[in-house]
């Protein structure tokens, strides 16, 4: 049976994941588990402490941010 | 001038240090990381430096691509103070905004904050950057702003709290040089905080001249990353702030209109 999907925007784009996957969750299946970066759930600030804790909804807007060279 | 005294009754600059929010560093020159070819060839660049800080920006991660190399993986947080930068930003919401993603992406307090009015210029709006860097203070950043080259808004940024003022020399990427001396040693001049001068240098002489007005250190990306061969860049840069800093501190001579003879005047054959 296909895997119930929520829709919400990833750093811009359509995205879609799992119901119920948490922001810990998004962040293992992109790859990034235990590198530095940053998230914002509907513009308020994530932290990385409650990132398990803290479930995607449909329609959420997700900013994953990281460093990048710069001057 | 009084300024250099402390460090001139040391006749060497041998135990001189450059002090930053808390923090002491041997270099004064501080590099940016964009526009290198690749994570490699910034490495090395930034080694040939000699630098101890760096700056870095904030963006998207890549969400299709995760696994791609990062920027921090040639630059090592434990070696480097890494300095989070708020550049593209045009409001002093969206530089507020990103200092709080850049501290929660566990860098630390320090950020540089930029807020630009202009595109063309990329000169920053004084007004969002004293109101941003107000909000940034309050919430216990270090704040190292970015700004014009005006002793009043400098006094009115170290008045808010921050650790140090980075006035331009020139328009970021320019290469122009210090466009206006005077000013810079004005701020220089009345500062209660380091000066560091941020964008605008173009070769290994700017860098001197801006260690010769008296500033405690020297901000720039561009003059390294765009030359042709940036690792050279990079130590000839590292080598005209150190010029530049131990002729400020042996202090200069007096500009004289008329000739002074280096020579003895007496004792010549006759």
């Amino acid at each position: 049976m296909p895997e119930e999907t929520t829709q919400l925007t990833i750093n811009g784009e359509a995205s879609s994941i799992p119901d119920g996957c948490s922001v810990g969750a998004l962040i293992k299946r992109l790859g990034l588990a235990g590198k530095r970066c940053a998230v914002e759930l509907n513009r308020n600030i994530i932290s990385s402490e409650d990132w398990e804790r803290t479930r995607l909804a449909a329609g959420d807007q997700v900013e994953i941010v990281n460093f990048v060279g710069g001057g | 001038m009084a300024d250099n005294e402390a460090v001139a009754d040391d006749k060497t600059t041998t135990g001189d240090y450059f002090e930053l929010a808390g923090r002491r560093y041997k270099s004064r020159l501080i590099v940016g990381t964009g526009k290198y070819v690749d994570f490699e060839q910034t490495r090395i660049a930034v080694e040939a430096s000699g630098a101890e800080i760096v700056t870095v920006a904030l963006r998207r991660v890549n969400i299709t691509n995760a696994d791609e190399e990062n920027l921090l993986d040639y630059l090592d947080p434990e070696h480097y103070t890494i300095l989070p930068n708020t550049a593209g930003c045009y409001t002093a919401d969206e530089a507020v905004r990103t200092c709080r993603l850049a501290r929660e992406a566990g860098i630390g307090k320090l950020v540089k904050l930029e807020v630009i009015g202009d595109e063309r210029t990329l000169f920053p709006d004084v007004a969002a950057t004293l109101e941003a860097a107000k909000i940034l203070v309050e919430e216990g950043f270090d704040v190292l702003p970015y700004v014009t080259d005006d002793p009043v808004a400098c006094q009115r940024l170290e008045d808010i709290g921050c650790p140090a003022v980075m006035p331009l020399a020139a328009p970021i990427g320019s290469g122009l040089g210090i466009r206006n001396p005077w000013n810079i040693s004005i701020i220089r001049e009345h500062s209660g905080v380091p000066v560091i001068v941020d964008a605008g240098v173009g070769t290994a002489s700017d860098a001197a001249r801006v260690m010769e007005l008296g500033c405690d250190a020297v901000l720039m990306n561009t003059a390294i990353a765009g030359a042709d061969n940036p690792v050279l860049m990079a130590e000839a840069m590292k080598l005209g702030v150190e010029a530049g800093r131990k002729a400020w501190v042996a202090g200069r001579i007096a500009m004289k209109k008329y000739a002074t003879a280096s020579s003895p005047v007496t004792g010549l054959v006759g």
